[in-house]
Protein backbone atom coordinates (compact mmCIF):
# COMPACT_ATOMS: atom_id res chain seq x y z
CA UNK A 1 0.00 0.00 0.00
CA UNK A 2 1.34 3.45 -0.81
CA UNK A 3 1.96 5.88 2.01
CA UNK A 4 2.74 9.54 2.56
CA UNK A 5 6.08 10.62 4.00
CA UNK A 6 4.46 11.12 7.41
CA UNK A 7 2.78 7.70 7.37
CA UNK A 8 6.11 6.04 6.55
CA UNK A 9 7.87 7.67 9.49
CA UNK A 10 5.03 6.68 11.81
CA UNK A 11 5.05 3.08 10.51
CA UNK A 12 8.79 2.84 11.17
CA UNK A 13 8.20 3.97 14.75
CA UNK A 14 5.55 1.40 15.61
CA UNK A 15 6.98 -1.64 13.86
CA UNK A 16 4.33 -1.78 11.12
CA UNK A 17 4.82 -2.22 7.40
CA UNK A 18 1.86 -0.12 6.52
CA UNK A 19 -0.57 2.27 8.10
CA UNK A 20 -3.83 3.80 6.99
CA UNK A 21 -5.29 7.18 7.93
CA UNK A 22 -7.33 6.77 11.08
CA UNK A 23 -5.26 3.88 12.50
CA UNK A 24 -4.46 4.34 16.18
CA UNK A 25 -0.85 3.58 17.10
CA UNK A 26 1.47 3.66 20.08
CA UNK A 27 4.75 4.94 18.62
CA UNK A 28 8.33 5.20 19.88
CA UNK A 29 9.66 8.71 20.39
CA UNK A 30 13.17 9.88 19.49
CA UNK A 31 12.87 13.12 21.42
CA UNK A 32 10.43 14.46 24.03
CA UNK A 33 10.31 18.21 24.59
CA UNK A 34 8.84 20.45 27.25
CA UNK A 35 9.21 24.06 28.38
CA UNK A 36 8.88 26.03 31.60
CA UNK A 37 5.07 26.24 31.24
CA UNK A 38 4.18 22.75 30.08
CA UNK A 39 6.90 20.68 31.80
CA UNK A 40 5.76 21.53 35.36
CA UNK A 41 2.33 20.01 34.60
CA UNK A 42 4.03 16.99 33.00
CA UNK A 43 6.33 16.53 35.98
CA UNK A 44 3.32 16.65 38.33
CA UNK A 45 1.63 13.90 36.29
CA UNK A 46 4.85 11.86 36.13
CA UNK A 47 5.23 12.03 39.93
CA UNK A 48 1.52 11.49 40.64
CA UNK A 49 1.63 8.28 38.58
CA UNK A 50 4.50 7.06 40.77
CA UNK A 51 7.00 6.99 37.91
CA UNK A 52 10.59 6.92 39.02
CA UNK A 53 12.93 6.79 36.03
CA UNK A 54 12.70 8.49 32.67
CA UNK A 55 12.88 6.22 29.62
CA UNK A 56 16.11 7.79 28.33
CA UNK A 57 17.79 10.79 29.92
CA UNK A 58 19.39 11.65 26.57
CA UNK A 59 16.09 11.83 24.69
CA UNK A 60 14.32 14.47 26.74
CA UNK A 61 14.79 18.20 26.22
CA UNK A 62 13.65 20.76 28.77
CA UNK A 63 13.94 24.34 27.56
CA UNK A 64 13.26 27.25 29.91
CA UNK A 65 12.12 29.80 27.34
CA UNK A 66 8.59 31.06 27.89
CA UNK A 67 8.61 33.17 31.06
CA UNK A 68 12.39 33.42 31.29
CA UNK A 69 14.48 35.14 32.51
CA UNK A 70 11.92 34.52 35.26
CA UNK A 71 9.23 37.17 34.96
CA UNK A 72 7.87 36.87 38.50
CA UNK A 73 8.05 34.75 41.64
CA UNK A 74 5.60 32.12 40.41
CA UNK A 75 7.50 31.73 37.13
CA UNK A 76 10.70 31.39 39.14
CA UNK A 77 9.08 28.60 41.16
CA UNK A 78 8.08 26.81 37.96
CA UNK A 79 11.56 26.88 36.43
CA UNK A 80 13.00 25.81 39.79
CA UNK A 81 10.63 22.84 39.80
CA UNK A 82 11.82 21.80 36.32
CA UNK A 83 15.49 22.48 37.13
CA UNK A 84 15.30 20.21 40.18
CA UNK A 85 13.55 17.47 38.21
CA UNK A 86 16.17 17.70 35.45
CA UNK A 87 18.94 17.39 38.01
CA UNK A 88 17.29 14.53 39.88
CA UNK A 89 16.60 12.53 36.71
CA UNK A 90 19.97 13.40 35.09
CA UNK A 91 18.26 14.92 32.04
CA UNK A 92 21.12 15.70 29.69
CA UNK A 93 19.39 18.35 27.63
CA UNK A 94 18.21 20.90 30.17
CA UNK A 95 18.61 24.43 28.82
CA UNK A 96 18.51 27.25 31.34
CA UNK A 97 19.03 31.01 30.96
CA UNK A 98 22.43 31.66 29.43
CA UNK A 99 22.35 28.64 27.13
CA UNK A 100 18.70 28.35 26.26
CA UNK A 101 16.92 29.77 23.25
CA UNK A 102 13.39 29.66 21.96
CA UNK A 103 12.93 25.88 21.86
CA UNK A 104 12.10 25.35 18.19
CA UNK A 105 15.03 27.48 17.09
CA UNK A 106 17.31 25.87 19.66
CA UNK A 107 16.79 22.15 19.00
CA UNK A 108 17.61 22.22 15.26
CA UNK A 109 20.58 24.50 16.00
CA UNK A 110 21.91 22.00 18.56
CA UNK A 111 21.52 19.16 16.05
CA UNK A 112 19.03 17.40 18.32
CA UNK A 113 16.59 16.49 15.55
CA UNK A 114 17.41 14.59 12.38
CA UNK A 115 15.46 13.45 9.33
CA UNK A 116 13.23 10.45 10.02
CA UNK A 117 12.88 11.20 13.74
CA UNK A 118 9.60 11.09 15.62
CA UNK A 119 9.53 14.08 17.96
CA UNK A 120 6.79 15.13 20.32
CA UNK A 121 6.75 18.27 22.38
CA UNK A 122 4.43 19.79 24.92
CA UNK A 123 4.31 22.90 22.80
CA UNK A 124 2.06 23.33 19.81
CA UNK A 125 4.86 24.65 17.58
CA UNK A 126 6.81 21.41 17.87
CA UNK A 127 5.66 20.82 14.29
CA UNK A 128 8.62 23.04 13.26
CA UNK A 129 11.00 20.08 12.77
CA UNK A 130 9.08 18.79 9.78
CA UNK A 131 11.37 21.16 7.91
CA UNK A 132 14.18 18.69 8.66
CA UNK A 133 12.25 15.72 7.29
CA UNK A 134 11.15 14.54 10.74
CA UNK A 135 7.66 13.79 12.01
CA UNK A 136 7.13 16.21 14.85
CA UNK A 137 3.97 17.34 16.55
CA UNK A 138 2.69 19.22 19.55
CA UNK A 139 1.00 17.31 22.36
CA UNK A 140 -0.07 18.05 25.93
CA UNK A 141 1.66 17.75 29.27
CA UNK A 142 0.20 14.34 30.16
CA UNK A 143 1.41 13.04 26.79
CA UNK A 144 4.82 14.42 27.71
CA UNK A 145 4.68 12.72 31.12
CA UNK A 146 3.80 9.37 29.54
CA UNK A 147 6.53 9.79 26.91
CA UNK A 148 9.12 10.69 29.56
CA UNK A 149 8.20 7.52 31.44
CA UNK A 150 7.65 5.05 28.59
CA UNK A 151 9.18 6.68 25.49
CA UNK A 152 5.87 6.29 23.69
CA UNK A 153 3.02 8.40 22.38
CA UNK A 154 -0.42 7.51 21.05
CA UNK A 155 -1.24 8.92 17.65
CA UNK A 156 -4.02 8.75 15.14
CA UNK A 157 -2.44 8.26 11.72
CA UNK A 158 -3.22 11.38 9.70
CA UNK A 159 -4.42 11.73 6.14
CA UNK A 160 -2.53 14.40 4.23
CA UNK A 161 -2.87 17.47 2.08
CA UNK A 162 -0.28 17.88 -0.64
CA UNK A 163 1.03 21.43 -1.02
CA UNK A 164 2.93 21.76 -4.27
CA UNK A 165 5.15 24.83 -4.50
CA UNK A 166 6.34 26.13 -7.85
CA UNK A 167 8.33 29.20 -8.89
CA UNK A 168 10.62 31.31 -6.73
CA UNK A 169 9.98 33.97 -4.14
CA UNK A 170 10.44 37.64 -5.03
CA UNK A 171 12.50 40.00 -2.88
CA UNK A 172 10.88 40.87 0.45
CA UNK A 173 8.65 37.78 0.25
CA UNK A 174 9.54 34.93 2.60
CA UNK A 175 8.42 31.66 4.17
CA UNK A 176 6.15 33.65 6.51
CA UNK A 177 4.20 35.00 3.55
CA UNK A 178 3.84 31.49 2.10
CA UNK A 179 2.40 30.03 5.29
CA UNK A 180 0.12 33.04 5.96
CA UNK A 181 -1.10 32.75 2.37
CA UNK A 182 -1.77 29.02 2.80
CA UNK A 183 -3.61 29.49 6.12
CA UNK A 184 -5.69 32.25 4.54
CA UNK A 185 -6.54 29.88 1.71
CA UNK A 186 -7.57 26.85 3.81
CA UNK A 187 -8.54 28.43 7.16
CA UNK A 188 -7.42 27.83 10.74
CA UNK A 189 -8.97 24.36 10.68
CA UNK A 190 -8.33 23.66 7.00
CA UNK A 191 -5.85 20.89 7.77
CA UNK A 192 -7.41 19.64 11.02
CA UNK A 193 -5.87 16.28 12.06
CA UNK A 194 -4.00 16.14 8.73
CA UNK A 195 -0.41 16.41 7.53
CA UNK A 196 0.66 19.25 5.29
CA UNK A 197 3.22 17.66 2.95
CA UNK A 198 5.16 20.21 0.92
CA UNK A 199 6.81 19.36 -2.39
CA UNK A 200 7.72 20.76 -5.78
CA UNK A 201 10.70 22.68 -7.16
CA UNK A 202 9.53 25.71 -5.18
CA UNK A 203 9.92 23.73 -1.95
CA UNK A 204 13.51 22.86 -2.83
CA UNK A 205 14.26 26.49 -3.65
CA UNK A 206 13.43 27.57 -0.10
CA UNK A 207 16.08 28.12 2.57
CA UNK A 208 16.02 25.93 5.67
CA UNK A 209 14.94 28.96 7.73
CA UNK A 210 11.95 29.47 5.43
CA UNK A 211 11.03 25.78 5.72
CA UNK A 212 11.31 25.93 9.52
CA UNK A 213 9.04 29.00 9.55
CA UNK A 214 6.46 27.31 7.30
CA UNK A 215 6.33 24.04 9.28
CA UNK A 216 6.26 26.04 12.52
CA UNK A 217 2.86 27.47 11.59
CA UNK A 218 1.31 24.24 10.23
CA UNK A 219 -0.55 24.06 13.55
CA UNK A 220 -2.23 27.40 12.75
CA UNK A 221 -4.09 25.55 9.98
CA UNK A 222 -4.99 22.85 12.52
CA UNK A 223 -2.47 20.40 11.02
CA UNK A 224 -0.91 17.57 12.96
CA UNK A 225 2.39 18.21 11.21
CA UNK A 226 4.01 19.95 8.28
CA UNK A 227 6.83 18.22 6.46
CA UNK A 228 9.36 18.90 3.68
CA UNK A 229 11.16 16.30 1.57
CA UNK A 230 14.82 15.80 2.43
CA UNK A 231 17.22 17.33 -0.11
CA UNK A 232 20.79 18.60 -0.34
CA UNK A 233 19.93 21.65 1.77
CA UNK A 234 18.55 19.41 4.51
CA UNK A 235 21.67 17.20 4.50
CA UNK A 236 23.91 20.24 4.68
CA UNK A 237 21.92 21.77 7.54
CA UNK A 238 21.93 18.52 9.53
CA UNK A 239 25.66 18.07 8.97
CA UNK A 240 26.52 21.65 9.89
CA UNK A 241 24.60 21.30 13.13
CA UNK A 242 26.01 17.92 14.08
CA UNK A 243 22.72 16.04 13.89
CA UNK A 244 22.59 12.24 13.98
CA UNK A 245 22.68 10.29 10.69
CA UNK A 246 19.44 11.08 8.82
CA UNK A 247 16.92 8.38 7.89
CA UNK A 248 15.27 9.49 4.72
CA UNK A 249 11.64 8.70 3.98
CA UNK A 250 9.89 9.87 0.85
CA UNK A 251 6.22 9.77 -0.02
CA UNK A 252 5.28 7.08 -2.53
CA UNK A 253 4.60 8.55 -5.98
CA UNK A 254 1.03 7.27 -5.78
CA UNK A 255 0.44 8.20 -2.14
CA UNK A 256 -3.13 9.26 -1.48
CA UNK A 257 -3.80 12.86 -0.54
CA UNK A 258 -7.11 14.32 0.57
CA UNK A 259 -6.46 17.20 -1.79
CA UNK A 260 -3.67 19.07 -3.54
CA UNK A 261 -3.00 22.77 -3.23
CA UNK A 262 -0.78 24.55 -5.74
CA UNK A 263 1.06 27.74 -4.83
CA UNK A 264 3.14 29.68 -7.36
CA UNK A 265 5.73 31.39 -5.18
CA UNK A 266 6.53 33.99 -7.84
CA UNK A 267 2.99 35.35 -7.55
CA UNK A 268 3.11 35.94 -3.78
CA UNK A 269 3.42 39.37 -2.19
CA UNK A 270 3.79 40.17 1.54
CA UNK A 271 0.83 39.01 3.64
CA UNK A 272 -0.36 40.41 6.98
CA UNK A 273 -2.77 38.39 9.14
CA UNK A 274 -5.20 40.78 10.80
CA UNK A 275 -6.70 40.23 14.25
CA UNK A 276 -7.85 37.87 15.62
CA UNK A 277 -7.07 34.77 13.55
CA UNK A 278 -4.01 33.72 11.54
CA UNK A 279 -6.37 33.05 8.60
CA UNK A 280 -7.20 36.76 8.25
CA UNK A 281 -4.42 37.36 5.75
CA UNK A 282 -4.47 40.48 3.58
CA UNK A 283 -2.08 41.72 0.91
CA UNK A 284 -1.07 45.39 0.83
CA UNK A 285 -3.52 46.27 -1.92
CA UNK A 286 -6.24 45.41 0.62
CA UNK A 287 -4.67 47.25 3.55
CA UNK A 288 -5.46 50.87 4.37
CA UNK A 289 -3.83 53.07 7.00
CA UNK A 290 -3.24 51.06 10.19
CA UNK A 291 -1.18 53.00 12.78
CA UNK A 292 0.85 50.82 15.15
CA UNK A 293 2.44 51.13 18.59
CA UNK A 294 4.84 48.19 18.76
CA UNK A 295 6.86 45.87 16.55
CA UNK A 296 8.24 42.49 17.62
CA UNK A 297 10.81 40.62 15.55
CA UNK A 298 11.51 37.25 17.14
CA UNK A 299 9.89 33.95 18.25
CA UNK A 300 10.15 30.32 17.14
CA UNK A 301 8.57 31.41 13.87
CA UNK A 302 10.88 34.26 12.84
CA UNK A 303 13.69 34.81 15.33
CA UNK A 304 16.44 33.16 13.27
CA UNK A 305 19.53 34.81 11.82
CA UNK A 306 18.07 35.21 8.33
CA UNK A 307 15.04 36.93 9.88
CA UNK A 308 17.26 39.39 11.72
CA UNK A 309 19.21 40.04 8.51
CA UNK A 310 15.96 40.74 6.67
CA UNK A 311 14.88 43.25 9.33
CA UNK A 312 18.34 44.83 9.56
CA UNK A 313 18.53 45.38 5.82
CA UNK A 314 15.47 47.59 6.11
CA UNK A 315 16.37 49.30 9.38
CA UNK A 316 19.95 50.12 8.35
CA UNK A 317 20.41 53.88 8.32
CA UNK A 318 16.77 54.46 9.24
CA UNK A 319 15.06 55.26 12.53
CA UNK A 320 12.11 53.61 14.22
CA UNK A 321 9.13 56.00 14.02
CA UNK A 322 8.59 58.12 17.14
CA UNK A 323 5.83 56.52 19.19
CA UNK A 324 6.67 52.95 18.12
CA UNK A 325 8.52 50.52 20.39
CA UNK A 326 10.53 48.06 18.32
CA UNK A 327 11.69 44.87 20.05
CA UNK A 328 14.23 42.55 18.47
CA UNK A 329 14.53 39.12 20.11
CA UNK A 330 17.19 36.84 18.64
CA UNK A 331 15.83 33.32 19.23
CA UNK A 332 18.99 31.72 20.64
CA UNK A 333 22.31 32.70 22.22
CA UNK A 334 24.11 31.57 19.08
CA UNK A 335 21.88 33.71 16.86
CA UNK A 336 22.45 36.65 19.23
CA UNK A 337 26.21 36.21 18.98
CA UNK A 338 26.16 35.81 15.19
CA UNK A 339 23.93 38.89 14.87
CA UNK A 340 26.37 40.82 17.03
CA UNK A 341 29.38 39.72 14.99
CA UNK A 342 27.62 40.63 11.74
CA UNK A 343 26.84 44.09 13.09
CA UNK A 344 23.08 43.52 13.00
CA UNK A 345 22.58 44.41 16.66
CA UNK A 346 24.37 47.71 16.12
CA UNK A 347 22.03 48.49 13.22
CA UNK A 348 19.02 47.73 15.43
CA UNK A 349 20.26 49.79 18.35
CA UNK A 350 21.21 52.74 16.14
CA UNK A 351 17.71 52.60 14.65
CA UNK A 352 16.18 52.87 18.12
CA UNK A 353 15.22 49.21 18.68
CA UNK A 354 15.51 47.36 21.98
CA UNK A 355 17.43 44.08 21.67
CA UNK A 356 16.39 41.39 24.13
CA UNK A 357 17.92 38.19 25.40
CA UNK A 358 16.23 35.09 23.89
CA UNK A 359 12.70 34.48 25.22
CA UNK A 360 9.22 33.62 23.94
CA UNK A 361 8.17 36.61 26.09
CA UNK A 362 5.70 38.83 24.24
CA UNK A 363 4.63 36.24 21.63
CA UNK A 364 2.27 34.61 24.13
CA UNK A 365 1.67 37.71 26.24
CA UNK A 366 4.09 36.49 28.90
CA UNK A 367 6.40 39.45 29.45
CA UNK A 368 8.92 41.72 27.70
CA UNK A 369 6.51 43.71 25.56
CA UNK A 370 2.90 43.39 26.74
CA UNK A 371 0.29 45.53 24.99
CA UNK A 372 -2.12 47.95 26.66
CA UNK A 373 -5.80 48.28 25.76
CA UNK A 374 -6.21 49.62 22.24
CA UNK A 375 -2.57 49.11 21.21
CA UNK A 376 -1.56 47.46 17.95
CA UNK A 377 1.55 45.40 17.31
CA UNK A 378 3.06 44.09 14.09
CA UNK A 379 4.76 40.85 15.11
CA UNK A 380 6.72 38.15 13.33
CA UNK A 381 5.17 35.69 15.80
CA UNK A 382 2.54 33.04 15.09
CA UNK A 383 -0.78 33.89 16.76
CA UNK A 384 -3.01 36.94 16.88
CA UNK A 385 -5.84 35.63 19.05
CA UNK A 386 -7.78 37.92 21.40
CA UNK A 387 -5.46 38.97 24.23
CA UNK A 388 -2.52 37.01 22.82
CA UNK A 389 0.05 39.75 23.53
CA UNK A 390 -1.68 41.50 26.39
CA UNK A 391 -4.96 43.29 26.96
CA UNK A 392 -7.97 41.56 25.34
CA UNK A 393 -8.61 44.86 23.52
CA UNK A 394 -5.12 44.98 22.00
CA UNK A 395 -4.38 43.76 18.48
CA UNK A 396 -1.62 41.67 16.88
CA UNK A 397 -0.87 41.74 13.15
CA UNK A 398 1.24 38.79 11.98
CA UNK A 399 3.83 39.49 9.31
CA UNK A 400 7.31 38.74 8.02
CA UNK A 401 10.44 40.40 9.49
CA UNK A 402 10.64 42.65 6.41
CA UNK A 403 7.09 43.93 6.88
CA UNK A 404 7.61 44.31 10.64
CA UNK A 405 10.79 46.35 10.09
CA UNK A 406 9.20 48.55 7.42
CA UNK A 407 6.23 49.16 9.71
CA UNK A 408 8.56 50.12 12.55
CA UNK A 409 10.03 52.84 10.34
CA UNK A 410 6.74 54.28 9.09
CA UNK A 411 4.67 53.78 12.25
CA UNK A 412 1.92 52.05 10.30
CA UNK A 413 1.45 48.72 8.55
CA UNK A 414 3.82 49.00 5.60
CA UNK A 415 5.23 46.93 2.81
CA UNK A 416 9.03 47.04 2.50
CA UNK A 417 8.55 48.25 -1.07
CA UNK A 418 7.04 51.50 0.27
CA UNK A 419 10.46 52.43 1.63
CA UNK A 420 12.22 52.12 -1.72
CA UNK B 1 -22.38 7.90 32.86
CA UNK B 2 -25.20 10.44 32.84
CA UNK B 3 -24.40 14.16 32.87
CA UNK B 4 -26.87 16.95 33.57
CA UNK B 5 -26.30 20.65 33.08
CA UNK B 6 -27.18 23.81 31.25
CA UNK B 7 -25.58 24.79 27.96
CA UNK B 8 -23.17 27.71 27.74
CA UNK B 9 -22.81 28.50 24.05
CA UNK B 10 -19.83 29.98 22.15
CA UNK B 11 -18.85 30.30 18.49
CA UNK B 12 -16.15 28.84 16.25
CA UNK B 13 -12.39 28.80 16.95
CA UNK B 14 -12.51 29.26 20.71
CA UNK B 15 -8.74 29.27 21.30
CA UNK B 16 -6.74 28.21 24.33
CA UNK B 17 -5.58 31.80 24.87
CA UNK B 18 -9.14 32.85 25.71
CA UNK B 19 -9.85 29.62 27.63
CA UNK B 20 -6.89 30.36 29.91
CA UNK B 21 -4.78 33.43 29.04
CA UNK B 22 -1.00 32.91 29.17
CA UNK B 23 -0.67 35.60 31.85
CA UNK B 24 -2.02 33.01 34.31
CA UNK B 25 0.24 30.14 33.21
CA UNK B 26 2.82 30.89 35.89
CA UNK B 27 1.01 28.26 37.94
CA UNK B 28 -0.04 24.69 37.29
CA UNK B 29 -2.51 24.59 40.20
CA UNK B 30 -5.88 23.61 38.63
CA UNK B 31 -7.84 25.61 41.23
CA UNK B 32 -5.93 28.81 40.45
CA UNK B 33 -6.35 28.22 36.72
CA UNK B 34 -10.10 27.60 37.07
CA UNK B 35 -10.57 31.09 38.58
CA UNK B 36 -9.61 32.58 35.19
CA UNK B 37 -11.35 30.05 32.95
CA UNK B 38 -12.79 31.63 29.76
CA UNK B 39 -12.01 35.07 31.18
CA UNK B 40 -11.07 36.75 27.89
CA UNK B 41 -14.07 35.48 25.94
CA UNK B 42 -16.69 35.68 28.69
CA UNK B 43 -15.76 37.66 31.82
CA UNK B 44 -18.97 36.44 33.57
CA UNK B 45 -18.27 32.76 32.84
CA UNK B 46 -17.68 31.70 36.46
CA UNK B 47 -20.60 33.73 37.77
CA UNK B 48 -23.06 31.99 35.51
CA UNK B 49 -21.58 28.49 35.65
CA UNK B 50 -23.06 25.85 37.92
CA UNK B 51 -21.37 22.50 38.55
CA UNK B 52 -22.27 20.10 35.74
CA UNK B 53 -22.86 22.77 33.09
CA UNK B 54 -21.83 22.06 29.53
CA UNK B 55 -19.77 24.22 27.17
CA UNK B 56 -21.22 24.07 23.64
CA UNK B 57 -19.16 25.50 20.79
CA UNK B 58 -18.75 25.57 17.03
CA UNK B 59 -15.81 24.35 14.97
CA UNK B 60 -12.17 23.97 16.06
CA UNK B 61 -12.71 24.33 19.81
CA UNK B 62 -9.43 24.64 21.73
CA UNK B 63 -7.27 25.72 18.81
CA UNK B 64 -3.87 27.24 19.42
CA UNK B 65 -1.49 26.40 22.22
CA UNK B 66 -0.85 22.90 23.58
CA UNK B 67 -1.46 24.10 27.12
CA UNK B 68 -3.16 21.35 29.08
CA UNK B 69 -4.04 24.11 31.51
CA UNK B 70 -7.03 24.77 29.20
CA UNK B 71 -8.96 21.50 29.69
CA UNK B 72 -7.73 21.43 33.30
CA UNK B 73 -9.24 24.88 33.96
CA UNK B 74 -12.52 23.87 32.29
CA UNK B 75 -12.74 20.61 34.23
CA UNK B 76 -11.87 22.22 37.55
CA UNK B 77 -14.37 25.04 36.96
CA UNK B 78 -17.06 22.35 37.22
CA UNK B 79 -17.87 21.90 33.54
CA UNK B 80 -19.01 18.31 33.03
CA UNK B 81 -18.50 18.09 29.28
CA UNK B 82 -17.64 20.08 26.15
CA UNK B 83 -19.74 19.64 23.02
CA UNK B 84 -18.38 21.09 19.77
CA UNK B 85 -18.80 20.69 16.03
CA UNK B 86 -15.06 19.89 15.92
CA UNK B 87 -12.04 20.08 18.23
CA UNK B 88 -8.49 21.22 17.60
CA UNK B 89 -6.32 18.13 17.79
CA UNK B 90 -4.15 18.92 20.83
CA UNK B 91 -7.14 19.99 22.91
CA UNK B 92 -8.89 16.77 21.87
CA UNK B 93 -6.04 14.54 23.06
CA UNK B 94 -5.48 16.59 26.21
CA UNK B 95 -9.14 16.23 27.19
CA UNK B 96 -8.99 12.45 26.70
CA UNK B 97 -5.69 12.18 28.56
CA UNK B 98 -6.98 14.03 31.63
CA UNK B 99 -10.54 12.64 31.59
CA UNK B 100 -12.62 15.65 30.50
CA UNK B 101 -15.55 14.29 28.48
CA UNK B 102 -15.80 15.83 25.00
CA UNK B 103 -18.40 15.20 22.34
CA UNK B 104 -18.40 15.96 18.62
CA UNK B 105 -21.95 16.88 17.65
CA UNK B 106 -23.29 19.44 15.21
CA UNK B 107 -26.70 19.85 16.84
CA UNK B 108 -28.01 23.33 17.57
CA UNK B 109 -28.21 24.41 21.20
CA UNK B 110 -28.93 27.69 22.94
CA UNK B 111 -27.35 29.03 26.10
CA UNK B 112 -29.51 27.99 29.04
CA UNK B 113 -30.86 24.81 27.38
CA UNK B 114 -30.97 22.00 29.93
CA UNK B 115 -29.07 18.99 28.63
CA UNK B 116 -28.98 15.38 29.71
CA UNK B 117 -26.05 13.46 28.25
CA UNK B 118 -25.57 9.71 28.22
CA UNK B 119 -21.91 9.09 27.40
CA UNK B 120 -22.26 5.30 27.02
CA UNK B 121 -25.33 5.45 24.79
CA UNK B 122 -24.00 8.41 22.79
CA UNK B 123 -27.15 10.45 23.32
CA UNK B 124 -27.85 14.09 24.18
CA UNK B 125 -31.39 14.97 25.26
CA UNK B 126 -32.21 18.68 25.16
CA UNK B 127 -34.84 18.88 27.92
CA UNK B 128 -35.69 22.46 26.98
CA UNK B 129 -36.60 21.72 23.35
CA UNK B 130 -37.22 17.99 23.55
CA UNK B 131 -34.72 17.37 20.75
CA UNK B 132 -32.44 14.38 20.87
CA UNK B 133 -29.00 14.13 19.28
CA UNK B 134 -26.73 11.15 18.93
CA UNK B 135 -22.95 11.06 18.70
CA UNK B 136 -20.56 8.26 17.73
CA UNK B 137 -18.54 6.47 20.42
CA UNK B 138 -14.79 7.04 20.68
CA UNK B 139 -12.53 4.60 18.84
CA UNK B 140 -11.88 1.54 21.05
CA UNK B 141 -8.27 2.62 21.55
CA UNK B 142 -9.31 5.93 23.08
CA UNK B 143 -12.16 4.30 24.98
CA UNK B 144 -9.52 2.29 26.86
CA UNK B 145 -7.73 5.48 27.92
CA UNK B 146 -11.02 6.98 29.08
CA UNK B 147 -12.04 3.84 30.95
CA UNK B 148 -8.64 3.64 32.65
CA UNK B 149 -9.19 7.13 34.05
CA UNK B 150 -6.64 8.84 31.83
CA UNK B 151 -3.44 8.21 29.92
CA UNK B 152 -1.04 7.62 32.81
CA UNK B 153 -3.26 4.87 34.23
CA UNK B 154 -3.72 3.31 30.80
CA UNK B 155 0.04 3.25 30.20
CA UNK B 156 0.81 1.87 33.66
CA UNK B 157 -1.79 -0.86 33.22
CA UNK B 158 -0.61 -1.75 29.72
CA UNK B 159 -4.14 -1.05 28.48
CA UNK B 160 -3.03 0.38 25.15
CA UNK B 161 -0.47 -1.07 22.79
Amino acid sequence: MSMTMTQKILAAHCGKDELRPGDMILADTDLVLGNDITAPVAINEFMKAGCDCVFDCGKIALVMDHFTPNKDIKAAEQTKHVREFAHEKSIENFFDVGEMGVEHALLPEKGMVTAGDLVIGADSHTCTYGALGAFSTGVGSTDMAAAMAYGKVWLRVPAAISVVLTGRLRKYVSGKDIILHLIHKIGVDGALYESLEFSGEGAHSLSMDDRLCICNMAIEAGAKNGIFPVDEKTYLFLKEHGAREPKVYAADPDAAYERTIHIDLSQLTPVVAFPHLPENGKTFDEIGEVPIHQVVVGSCTNGRLSDLREAAEILKGRMVCKGVRALIIPATQRIWLDAMKEGLLEIFINAGCAVSTPTCGPCLGGHMGILARGERCVATTNRNFVGRMGDPKSEVYLASPAVAAASAVTGKLSSPEELQ
Amino acid sequence: MLLHGNALCYGDNVDTDVIIPARYLNTSDPKELAVHCMEDIDPDFLKKTKPGDVIVAGCNFGCGSSREHAPLAIKTAGISCVIAKSFARIFYRNAINIGLPIIICDGDFKSGDTLEIDLEQGRILNRTTGEEHSFPPFPAFLQKIIESGGLMNAMAGGEIA
